[in-house]
């Protein structure tokens, strides 16, 4: 073992060593000498402490320092300013060879972390800032917690990245606060796009003992460790329920699970599982099974796919491939929109907010554009109903968002935006209507999903000040925006988009001008493929059953219904328009359309009678894997396709904008290494999008 | 409108360990944290004060930048968590700063404009060593309005040997190993102790450790091992770093309220202030200052030396405690003066040292029924003195 604990250090080479610096403390109130650990990378909060080999051998030399001596009362461990620990080090994880390198990172944590809940002191763990996975776990080994109530953020994220709480997690939390608890920390938030708990609602579940202000969080927290050493505080907790309880917990988390990813990701399943176990195993045993669901995870391509798609959200995203120098962006400090319906509302509201300049909407008719404003200003006292903007903020908010009949009011705007009916001639005429006020540099961007921008620009006198800003719907939700560049765009322009949309805090991708971009395009080619099998003959919830196997957040009737039938025949038929060997048009949705239904699905979640009949077929139907496949291959084609004609720059941008913009799940890394692993790719084009694991950056 | 001046309380106060400056405790401790610190001891051991009380947050420091900066009397508050309605402010007389933050914010409790009040003062000389960012006035030389010796404190302490012949080096290092030995008896029988509030500390290559008590004093301090050490401000003088106060951090705080306010809230009302007077000196000789502040203060009250039960008074130099002695008559061990010690052992965090001599003087007046006034006093940078007269309200000789 120990070999396989030195390869894993070899791996990690480049690893930032979160040491343990131990130093005596006395105790107030004479209540002892005490051990005080403190958990430092050395860096400052930008780089959290972590636990890699190194990491977590300076743990065990502290602890062991520790152990022999009698001198001492207690041993606490805390964190740097701001950070506790924010669990493993990932970054060698990729690096690993075999499951026994894997096997062995798991026990070393376990070996190390379990001595913290096996001295012959009492150890305190205070938790003094962001807390996760290992971190927490570090935590729970300790006799007793202490939180501040100014922590940001405690999780266990492992199932959202592919891996469980494997240090101990799975089995030490629903035995301190219960499996119900404990099974919202480890599945349900995890699952929901990894929610992050404060202190404040740690502590409410029983993950701390006590709760201090962050002032003089430390100097209070050992006041307390003294307090309890003394016998003065005597820690209670409620007793944990293990019997029908836990199952029931157990029961619902299963459920949960399948329903969400059917089988696609292990991990929440596995985690699930150590948890039911854990009402009954021994520490040994939890603990060697906890390792070897790390040792089988950290091996699996879900958790690869997890990791990449975890740095393209968090490394590629912040530097967005092909976008020019930023020192080239204009200014924006006036902002038009053109349109006053729901999308130029949320558009209003978002640069309102965002980047604190007025926002003025403009539309030819006075009611369609106080109804507009007064959207806008309704989500403002919205906002502030929910405490997340005050008085004086709402007033500013409201005030900067004003209505005009006349694109006059552009004049001086640097920014104009169009959220117009989606039609060629339209859009044309309104650009045109701007630049006839607007000064030559101001930006005219486009919200448009399909159309082309270079079409869009061309009747102007200065096309290259145009560019496409094409937000996902609902736009507060998504983070994805397609930044479309022109064939005259120049490079002013995009540049000053990409400043923009940083500002308004939105993963933005550079796309070329290609028919409906990525996301629709491929979202509409995928629903394509589900609806041809229905006009085939396949019973309609047959074929939107068959895609479950990906863990997809919805399926493909949900989201047809969730982007409306009309617009997504829109779409299809561009694109049809555009490569009609690849794209069909639904004869089916078209009929749905033209029936004027809205909604595909009943309030019970079956699909409508009156739907249904519309979605009928022919008389060959195919199975579920059959469609399965055929909708893989038609992505595998389309992506390597949208690639040659340099669509955006890498395959990762094309898994960045799934995930982004419509959701595609981690354990899938948006598409393309989900592809490559069931070999589909291979098939239809001759080679893997990746050579090897996929890389984000 | 007509108006009755008020009796003015110190209700409690509260200190950090005093660090050395430099590689001592508070190293990498910013001078903010440590005065949000004292502030919530302050609240958590005065349960009764409704924080929505207090009227006032007047913090000093000599040094007025970086962390001691952005008015810390404000800054502190917010961050200690007062509610936001409670004002602060920054106050600066040097050394004498919170010693003047008591005596401005108490005199506005007399008037009649606040209530309740919080007074104290920083100095964190390792991260702001004095004289930092100064700019004295060409003026001062050119016109000769003070002695260029005026602005180093140790030259001023030399120039009161001169003044004051019979203070010889001798007894200056008699009167600072006395001094060390009081604080020595003091914290062994813990009377220091009580007033602290223990401060994290945090250092890169240690990690977090906790100051829980003060780092300057060198108890076992003798004649002999002072006699050797090097006269820093003139060849073969008299004033080294063993007869003087080092170079500290710390900070201190108090709550002052009016007499009826603390007894309508239940608060301890520990001894009365009832004057105070400051008074100027020539600048080069700024450690005489106490002498006629006090003379001052007595004068106006019309009561004599021989009534001062407890004097607290700053060692900034033992020369300077002996100037006020020998100018009063009073004897260089004279039990009333320092009984607990002072600055030379515990160390003088310049604006922050006031509330300490107050803070011990409202101890010992616990300790002493048959004592009625007490005084605290201090000289100050560019040639001033600031001395407090307080009554004990423990006092039962009356009776």
């Amino acid at each position: 073992m120990s070999t396989a604990i030195d390869e894993a250090r070899e791996l990690f080479k480049d690893e930032v060593v979160t040491k343990a610096i131990s130093r005596d403390i006395e105790l107030p109130y004479g209540a002892g000498t005490a051990v005080l650990i403190t958990l430092d990378n050395g860096h400052d909060h930008t780089r959290p402490n972590t636990f890699g080999p190194g990491g977590l051998l300076s743990l065990d030399a502290a602890i062991e320092a520790a152990r022999g001596r009698k001198d001492i009362v207690a041993l606490a461990v805390t964190g740097k300013p701001f950070i506790f620990a924010v669990g493993a080090d990932l970054s060698g994880v990729p690096a690993l060879q075999n499951r026994d390198q894997a096997l062995a990172i798991g026990k070393l944590g376990h070996d190390v972390f379990r001595k913290l809940g096996e001295l012959d002191v009492p150890t305190f763990a205070l938790v003094n800032g962001a807390a996760m996975g290992g971190g927490v776990e570090v935590a729970l080994h300790c006799t007793y917690r202490t939180i501040s109530s100014g922590v940001p953020a405690l999780a266990l994220p492992e199932t959202f990245l592919g891996l469980v709480p494997g240090w101990g997690g799975t089995y030490l939390l629903p035995n301190l606060i219960g499996a119900e608890k404990a099974l919202k920390v480890i599945i349900e938030n995890p699952l929901a796009q990894n929610k992050m708990l404060k202190g404040g609602q740690a502590f409410e579940l029983g993950i701390a003992d006590a709760m201090f202000e962050p002032a003089d969080f430390v100097e209070e927290s050992l006041r307390w460790v003294a307090k309890v050493v003394k016998g003065d505080v005597t820690v209670e907790r409620p007793e944990v329920d293990k019997g029908e309880a836990w199952d029931n917990a157990v029961n619902m988390a299963r459920f949960v699970v399948e329903g969400k990813l059917h089988g696609a990701a292990p991990a929440p399943a596995r985690a699930v599982e150590l948890v039911a176990e854990a009402r009954t195993r021994t520490r040994d045993e939890a603990f060697a099974a906890e390792d070897e669901a790390l040792a089988d995870l950290i091996m699996s391509p879900e958790l690869k796919a997890g990791l990449y798609a975890f740095d393209l959200v968090q490394k590629r995203a912040k530097r967005p491939a092909g976008a020019p120098d930023k020192s080239l962006a204009r200014k924006v400090t006036k902002v038009g929109v053109v349109g006053a319906g729901l999308m130029a509302g949320q558009l209003a509201l978002l640069f309102a907010r965002r980047l604190d300049v007025p926002v003025v909407m403009t539309d030819l008719d006075q009611d369609r554009l106080d109804k507009g404003v007064a959207y806008v200003h309704g989500e403002v006292d919205k906002l502030l109903k929910k405490g997340r903007v005050n008085q004086d903020k709402a007033n500013h908010l409201k005030a900067l968002v004003t209505g005009s009949l006349t694109k006059d009011a552009f004049a001086d705007a640097d920014f104009v935006i169009e959220a117009v009916f989606e039609r060629m001639e339209v859009k044309q005429q309104v650009f045109a209507e701007v630049e006839a006020v607007v000064s030559p540099e101001a930006i005219l961007a486009t919200n448009t999903s399909s159309l082309s921008i270079t079409e869009m620009a061309s009747k102007l006198e200065h096309p290259e000040r145009v560019v496409g800003f094409h937000f996902f719907n609902p736009v507060a939700v998504l983070p994805l925006l397609e930044i479309v560049r022109g064939e005259k765009t120049d490079e002013v322009a995009l540049a000053t988009a990409f400043a923009t949309a940083k500002k308004l805090k939105k993963t933005a991708v550079l796309c070329k001008d290609a028919p409906a971009f990525v996301v629709n395009r491929l979202l509409t080619l995928f629903m394509g493929e589900v609806l041809g099998a229905v006009s085939e003959g396949t019973e309609p919830e047959t074929a939107d059953r068959a895609v479950a196997p990906l863990g997809l957040p919805m399926s493909p009737l949900m989201l047809l219904q969730l982007v409306g039938p009309a617009v997504a025949l829109h779409v299809s038929e561009t694109l049809h328009e555009a490569f009609p060997e690849r794209f069909a048009v639904s004869p089916e949705l078209a009929e749905v359309v033209k029936a004027g239904k809205t909604a595909i699905f009943a309030p019970d979640f079956s699909i409508d009678p009156e739907v249904k009949k519309l979605l009928v077929g022919g008389d060959e139907p195919s199975a579920e894997s059959e469609i399965l496949d055929r909708a893989l291959r038609a992505l595998a084609k389309e992506i390597r396709i949208m690639l040659d004609e340099g669509v955006v720059a890498e395959a990762a941008d094309i898994d960045l904008c799934l995930i982004t913009g419509a959701g595609w799940p981690f354990h899938t890394g948006g598409i393309t290494p989900y592809l490559d692993k069931v070999g589909v790719s291979e098939a239809v084009n001759g080679k893997p999008f990746h050579e090897g694991d996929p890389k984000a950056v | 409108m007509p108006r009755t001046a008020r009796d003015v309380v110190f209700v409690d106060g509260v200190r950090t360990p005093f660090g050395k400056s430099g590689k001592g405790l508070y190293a990498e401790t910013r001078a903010d944290d440590m005065v949000v610190r004292v502030i919530r001891e302050l609240m958590r051991r005065n349960p009764d004060l409704p924080p929505e009380r207090i009227d006032e947050v007047a913090i000093a420091a000599t040094t007025q930048i970086g962390d001691q900066g952005l008015t810390i009397g404000r800054t502190a508050a917010i961050l200690a968590g007062l509610p936001r309605s409670v004002p602060g402010y920054a106050i600066d007389r040097m050394c004498a700063g919170a010693l003047t933050a008591v005596t401005t914010s108490g005199a506005g409790i007399a008037f009649g404009a606040y209530d309740v009040v919080i007074a104290g003062g920083v100095e964190h000389m390792g991260r702001h060593p004095m004289g930092e960012g100064v700019d004295p006035n060409p003026r001062f030389l050119s016109e000769k309005l003070v002695d260029p010796t005026a602005l180093v404190m140790g030259n001023t302490a030399e120039n009161l040997h001169d003044r004051y012949p019979s203070i010889t080096k001798e007894r200056a290092d008699a009167y600072a190993v006395r001094s060390q030995e009081k604080v020595a008896k003091a914290y062994a029988d813990g009377k220091i102790q009580p007033d602290l509030v223990e401060v994290v500390v945090r250092s890169l290559e240690q990690g977090y450790g906790l100051a829980t008590k003060d780092e300057p004093p060198r108890p076992g301090t003798t004649m002999e091992s002072l006699a050797g050490l090097k006269t820093p401000f003139r060849a073969h003088g008299n004033v080294t770093p063993g007869n003087a106060a080092g170079l500290n951090d710390g900070a201190t705080g108090a709550i002052l309220a009016a007499e009826e306010v603390a007894r309508e809230l239940g608060l301890s009302a520990r001894m009365r202030l009832v004057d105070f007077s400051f008074a100027g000196v020539e600048p080069e000789v700024m450690g005489v200052g106490p002498v006629p502040a006090t003379e001052k203060l007595l004068a106006r009250q019309g009561i004599s030396m021989d009534e001062i039960g407890l004097i607290e008074i700053n060692e900034a130099f033992a020369v300077q405690v002996l100037a006020f002695l020998e100018h009063f008559g009073i004897a260089d061990d004279d039990a009333r003066v320092n009984p607990w010690g002072g600055a030379i052992a515990l160390g003088h965090p310049l604006a922050s040292s006031g509330v300490r001599l107050m803070m011990q003087l409202a101890r010992q007046f616990a300790e002493r029924p048959d004592v009625r006034y007490g005084i605290t006093t201090m000289c100050v940078g560019m040639g001033m003195g600031g001395t407090v007269l307080w009554e004990n309200t423990n006092y039962e000789g009356g009776k």
